[in-house]
């Protein structure tokens, strides 16, 4: 049998998508730096990756969708009900670790939801998510009657300022948080099994994979990172904001595009996610720092992932 | 070869009806122990019908599965797979993104003895992958290539290796050479007749009748949903399986 000679040509674009966010995590760092002189000291870096930890997190959640095949929408609105169900809980006297587990467990409710109808009904999972998006979104501002609640608490607070030495305890979160979702990705049985049956669920099921049962872990788990996010937004806002996080939605989509993730599922990039949440918090960071418009930020953001999408073309 | 052979598979009478149409009217035929048997026969003639049969994927309408002689029903894949009743598709059920030792282990991963995670044991089903491909011959460049990179030939190898590793009683092929060149169909008969000399049990789909004569034992011939005839491949020629198929030739079974 003859040693297949890959494409050169699209051998290299894909190696080129392969490496895109770390390369332009590098390009984007240089660039501020050259820009001004407030971007890259220590403090600012600090408060960026404090910045990115949130995103990271929430776009680790979005990966488990995305290797599947599927895409999570209702995250932007997810992330919010779980934010509200802790100041809510909190505020009506539930002890704080009471409180966390149970905002995290109403966003696992969201995703086991979005999970059946997907794997079990068989709907899809675009209109699915986005269906669940404009619900909770809903209930979430029926609970909160649409009030940010501020949630004062000494120990989140804590968690979104201090850390073991100059090591900050968001970082250390994001980072279990992906260490975690690696490893149950590429060395557990199950992360296996999201792998085939997003890169291809016919075969999956051939070989005796229960397909449906392995679409609903995967939202489940989109939910429960989704939970953390939310938990971790109300650390560091000091309160629970009810309404839609569209921006949080899509940078989470954005940020597993550019690291490399196929959104036809079956591949999986956990260091490229978190480097692309990097990446896209970055640009806001570095923008905000040098003054330009938060209009144009958003067009920013909009054209790395264009540009993420282009790269990807070339990688099949 | 008697009716008096040893049967691993055997059907009896079997009918499947789609809606009007009889797919397969009353087939019996037998697939002996250790042997390869091809089944021949035209479009329509009832060949993937009766691989859905034993596959577990259409229960027959009428008629008995009988295994090791004895009355089975194959309800659902699983049960057949239970039954150490492997198939290899013409699709080959392989995920292009997982390395090759993942795609023989799908399913069947090896685990290390951590209790409920679940976590692979890697290096074994490593080296347990280089031990099946080598034990069959099958030349890739490394088993933890992804899939996506092999040949045509080296995937439909990694497929019917995988079938063999876990059918312990029938593997079933549909048109394994069908997309492939010269050369890989070469390298893939190579592979078929190395399990014959291995004594696993092998039912081929094929068209190719030269094929059929290369690598089968027995051959049998479907017409119109009815086995028409089931022969030693020593005993026929080309010119007489055609006529079998088509029906210009016609025997008792």
């Amino acid at each position: 049998m003859t040693a297949t000679a890959a494409r050169p040509r699209s051998f290299d674009l894909a190696r080129a998508a392969d490496y895109a966010a770390p390369g332009a995590l590098v390009v984007v760092w240089i660039a501020f730096f050259i820009a001004t002189p407030h971007f890259l000291t220590l403090s600012n870096i600090g408060d960026l990756l404090v910045a990115s930890s949130i995103l990271a997190v929430l776009a680790l959640g979005q990966q488990f969708a995305v290797v599947v095949a599927g895409i999570d929408l209702s995250v932007g609105a997810n992330l919010p009900w779980a934010a509200a169900l802790l100041g809510a809980t909190a505020t009506a006297g539930v002890p704080l670790g009471l409180a966390i587990l149970i905002a995290i467990a109403g966003s696992v409710v969201v995703g086991v939801v979005n999970g059946f109808l997907v794997g079990y009904l068989k709907m899809t999972d675009f209109i699915v998510t986005l269906g669940s998006l404009s619900v909770v979104s809903g209930i979430t501002l029926l609970l909160t009657e649409g009030n940010t609640v501020a949630v004062s608490s000494p120990f989140l607070q804590a968690i979104a300022l201090d850390g073991i030495g100059p090591v900050r305890w968001f970082w250390l979160i994001a980072l279990a948080a992906a260490v975690l979702v690696w490893f149950t990705l590429f060395r557990t049985r199950a992360g296996t099994h999201l792998l085939a049956v997003g890169g291809g669920s016919d075969a999956a099921l051939g070989s005796g994979i229960p397909v449906r049962r392995v679409r609903l872990a995967a939202y489940a788990a989109s939910g429960l990172l989704c939970g953390v996010a939310g938990v971790m937004l109300v650390a560091r806002n000091g309160g629970a904001d009810p309404s839609l996080q569209t921006n949080y939605l899509l940078s989470s989509i954005a940020a597993v595009v550019l690291g490399g993730s196929s959104l036809f599922g079956g591949k999986a990039s956990v260091v490229g996610s978190v480097t692309g949440a990097v990446l896209l918090t970055s640009l806001v960071n570095g923008f905000t720092i040098i003054g330009i418009s938060q209009y144009f930020q958003t067009i920013a953001v909009g054209a790395v992932v264009l540009l993420a999408a282009l790269l990807a073309r070339f990688r099949k | 070869m008697t009716s008096e052979t040893k049967y691993l598979i055997e059907a009896r009478d079997l009918v499947k009806s789609f809606d009007a149409v009889r797919a397969l009217d009353g087939l019996t035929a037998g697939f002996a122990e250790g042997e390869v048997t091809a089944i021949v026969g035209d479009n329509g003639a009832g060949k993937s019908t009766l691989v859905r049969c034993l596959t577990g994927v259409h229960p027959p309408t009428e008629g008995q599965l009988l295994f090791r002689g004895e009355p089975i029903r194959l309800s659902s894949p699983q049960a057949a797979r239970d039954l150490g009743i492997e198939t290899v598709y013409q699709d080959l059920g392989l995920i292009d993104d997982l390395a090759v030792w993942q795609n023989l282990f799908l399913n069947r991963e090896l685990l290390r003895p951590v209790p409920l995670l679940g976590v692979l044991d890697r290096p074994r089903m490593i080296r347990e992958s280089r031990d099946i491909l080598g034990g069959l011959d099958v030349n890739v460049p490394s088993v933890r290539t992804t899939v996506r990179r092999m040949s045509g030939g080296q995937r439909q190898s990694i497929a019917i290796a995988r079938a063999v590793t876990w059918g312990r009683s029938l593997v079933i092929m549909d048109e394994p050479t069908a997309a492939l060149g010269v050369r890989e169909t070469a390298a893939v008969e190579k592979l078929i007749l190395s399990l014959r000399d291995r004594g696993v049990t092998v039912l081929i789909i094929s068209h190719d009748l030269e094929q059929v004569m290369r690598v089968a034992d027995t051959v049998v011939v479907l017409r119109r949903g009815r086995a028409v005839a089931r022969r030693p491949v020593a005993d026929v020629t080309g010119d007489r399986l055609v006529g079998l198929i088509t029906g210009t030739i016609s025997e008792a079974a």
